[in-house]
């Protein structure tokens, strides 16, 4: 049954990875790209980027942070998604390079992946840094084992890899390597260090970016971010942009134009699903 | 003694302004049976019937209302759906007073009001869903022929339903969670009651058309695909693209393009948030700019969020404003307020990135431009400041262009829109037919579901071998 959630495990606190049937996204999905789901009749619209592919389901993970993604994660097997619409966006540009650095950071660590194995399959040599606040919250590490020739991981608390943060495993890896390209996916402030630090590098460096959206096809206009002083749409023209044109404090201040609805709306659904730390 | 038909129009009863601003209900409430009755008196059965030759999609309309004036609503209705569709949403959203009305020969006759047509046919489009609770659906001969129809949209419902009608099968692909298209994310729901827009759905569902949802063209289905599996395509996918006047602080938080805000409004029911997940932000003082019937539905939507003071900024004056003369005056009647001669020149931003105010200049109106209105030109040393927590752009729309450049072979105009033959609506691309705002730009809905109408007819002469313009 279409957008039937067939498999759900918990990768770390609060993200949850699901394999969800959908065939149309199956066949025609590709890295980079992105869907937008809604969970149920009254629910929002919101992008999530794709982690796998199989033959007629997808991957995705989902991090609990406000309303509608707990409301995701507290979904079960077998449990059917309102609507999924996509693949959308633009897939990444993908060719042999030779030296490829890719950062990953929470749950970016997923939309990450896909990219990585489509360039190892162009042949290149790739240079992982995963990071994250504590060493359980460093999602997918055997998958990345399997494909990275270098992997650095960095930790805030140091309980696993080096204690730091990625652009410290950044300046590791350039430190050996002759990097032709890099991809940064994770938290907005993330990717907006590893940019700065791309571009004191002179490295190309993508970044793949999630602003708040509704439509996700170009309607609305919700997810318009400065690139090189141009106004684009980070779903049509994106997601991925050169993360040393895009304009980071911008986006930044545009991802909390809905703080307060945002509190308001978990505030509500804690007071009636009650403590959902345990998720 | 005769009673003399009466000069003006049965007034249709409305909520009050006072009321109405408070709440998302439906602002005009349709016509009671002997109200209808009344006003269909009023039609003189003119021989000439000039009304028709004003109606996009050509609705018998004498017939109709001799129906309603014999109080045979059923018959009146099966006239109706002959040759529309979708009339419950016509009969609300058409600009009647520049089509039929506008030639009604009642409407000629010094002091009189022309035949409330429009609310004629609402009154009838809603008495057959409260009736007739089985609606019977002539059957057709299947033709055994396929037709992908782009967008659910007025003109890909109007096509789709004409070309079922006829024996094709046709499926319709949407890229949003809900069949409509401007229908649905556009027009507020005090305009056109989402219920109606899902009443007229079904109908067209009830003709065998099937919607595929969540299905973007281009993106999940290739043209390629459409083209090897289909018979013909007619694409109805509007101009969907917001257009900014991209003047400093439009990436300021609280600075909406009108599709977003309407969208969230409308499609995601932000105006029912928390209940609905959607947030929309509900600003006291709000400006919206533009003069058309999208700034009008942003504005008065946005008075019905709770704004205290909603002020439209228009850069020509009250005769050149685009809107329909009654959405104007609803929209006057409920508080909005309207500078005239006025451009937004920038947005002004706090420390924290929020909008709270619009820099304009005033304007004056000099030669006529190519449209034909006179070129508003600023006034030197003008500018003032209007303060404002959230402002929303409806200064119009673009062609969808992703979609457009995955049909090669496709022609389009400088403005990026289909071109298309102008009488049967082929495109340069064999077995691709194209109509609605993706040919014209951003119209109104009933040209929209003329040019579906049109293409339906031309698609069935295309596939009967009566017409190729490509071989």
């Amino acid at each position: 049954m279409k957008n039937r959630i067939i498999k759900k495990s918990r990768l770390a606190p609060q993200v949850y990875d699901f394999v969800i049937e959908n065939e149309q996204i199956a066949a025609k999905a590709r890295p980079g790209q992105f869907i937008v789901a809604r969970a149920h009749e009254k629910g929002e619209r919101i992008p999530l980027t794709i982690a796998d592919l199989y033959k007629d389901s997808f991957r995705m993970v989902v991090r609990g942070v406000g309303k509608t993604t707990y409301e995701l994660c507290m979904m079960n097997e077998n449990d059917v998604l309102s609507d999924v619409t996509g693949p959308l966006g633009n897939p990444s540009e993908i060719a042999y390079f030779g030296n490829v650095m890719l950062v990953g950071g929470g749950v970016g660590i997923a939309t990450l992946l896909p990219i990585a194995k489509e360039l190892k399959k162009h042949g290149n040599k790739l240079h992982v840094i995963l990071g994250g606040r504590s060493k359980e919250y460093v999602i997918m590490l055997d998958e990345f084992e399997k494909i990275a020739d270098e992997l650095i991981i960095t930790t805030d608390d140091g309980s696993f890899g080096i204690k730091g943060v990625v652009t410290d495993g950044m300046d590791l890896v350039m430190n050996k390597s002759k990097i032709e390209v890099a991809w940064a996916v994770g938290p907005t402030i993330m990717m907006k260090f590893c940019s700065l630090k791309a571009k004191e590098l002179g490295l190309k460096i993508w970044v793949s970016l999630n602003p708040i959206m509704v439509d996700g096809t170009g309607m609305c206009g919700a997810c318009r971010v400065t690139v090189d002083g141009q106004l684009k749409f980070a779903c049509v023209d994106g997601p991925e942009f050169d993360g040393t044109k895009v304009d980071w404090d911008e986006l930044l201040v545009r991802l909390s134009q809905y703080r307060d609805e945002e509190e308001l709306s978990l505030r509500k659904f804690k007071e009636s699903v009650g403590d959902l730390s345990w998720l | 003694m005769a009673v003399k038909p009466t000069l003006k129009k049965t007034p249709m009863p409305e909520q009050e302004p006072q009321h109405r601003v408070k709440n998302f209900f439906e602002v005009a409430l349709g016509y009671s049976e002997e109200q209808a009755v009344t006003e269909a008196k009023r039609c003189l059965q003119c021989p000439a019937h000039p009304c028709v030759s004003g109606c996009p999609v050509g609705i018998d309309i004498p017939g109709f209302i001799k129906k309603i004036k014999e109080r045979d609503f059923k018959e009146s209705a099966r006239i109706l759906k002959k040759y529309n569709n979708l009339p419950a949403i016509c009969g609300r959203v058409c600009p009647q007073e520049v089509q039929c009305e506008e030639r009604c020969v009642v409407g000629k006759i010094p002091g009189s009001e022309p035949v409330a047509i429009g609310r004629l046919e609402r009154f009838v489009a809603d008495w057959e869903a409260d009736n007739v609770k089985e609606r019977t659906v002539d059957p057709t001969v299947p033709k055994g022929k396929k037709v992908a129809v782009v967008g659910s949209g007025p003109a890909g419902l109007t096509a789709a339903a004409d070309l079922a009608k006829m024996g094709y099968s046709v499926d319709v692909f949407e890229t949003l969670h809900k069949p409509g298209g401007v229908l649905v994310y556009g027009i507020p729901e005090f305009r056109l009651p989402k219920s109606i827009v899902e009443r007229e759905v079904k109908y067209v569902e009830s003709l065998s058309v099937k919607i595929h949802l969540n299905t973007p063209v281009g993106k999940s289905i290739s043209v390629d695909e459409l083209l090897k599996d289909y018979d013909a395509i007619f694409i109805g996918v509007g101009a969907g693209t917001p257009k900014f006047m991209k003047i400093p602080g439009t990436n300021l938080n609280g600075v909406y393009s009108a599709n977003e805000f309407l969208t969230r409004v409308n499609l995601m029911k932000a105006y029912l948030f928390p209940e609905y997940d959607t947030p929309v932000k509900k600003g006291n003082n709000i400006v919206v700019v533009g003069g058309g019937n999208v700034a009008m539905d942003a504005a008065r939507s946005a008075l019905r969020l709770g704004a205290k003071s909603v002020v439209v900024v228009y850069r020509r004056t009250e005769q050149e404003m685009p809107a329909r003369r009654e959405e104007y005056l609803h929209a006057v009647e409920e508080g909005i307020r309207f500078r005239w001669l006025t451009q937004p020149l920038r947005y002004i931003g706090d420390e924290k990135g929020k909008v709270i105010g619009v820099e304009c200049i005033s304007m004056e109106l000099g030669e006529p431009d190519e449209s034909g209105r006179r070129r508003p030109i600023p006034i030197e040393d003008s500018r003032f400041v209007i303060e404002a927590d959230m402002v929303v752009e409806a200064i119009g729309t673009d062609a969808n262009r992703f979609l457009l450049s995955q049909f090669k072979g496709l022609s389009l105009n400088k403005y990026g829109y289909i071109v298309v033959d102008s009488e049967t609506y082929a495109t340069t691309l064999r077995k691709v037919f194209a109509g609605g705002d993706i040919v014209t730009g951003a119209a109104t809905v009933i040209e929209a579901m003329g040019a579906g109408k049109k293409a339906a007819f031309w698609i069935d002469r295309f596939l009967s071998g009566e017409y190729d313009p490509w071989r």
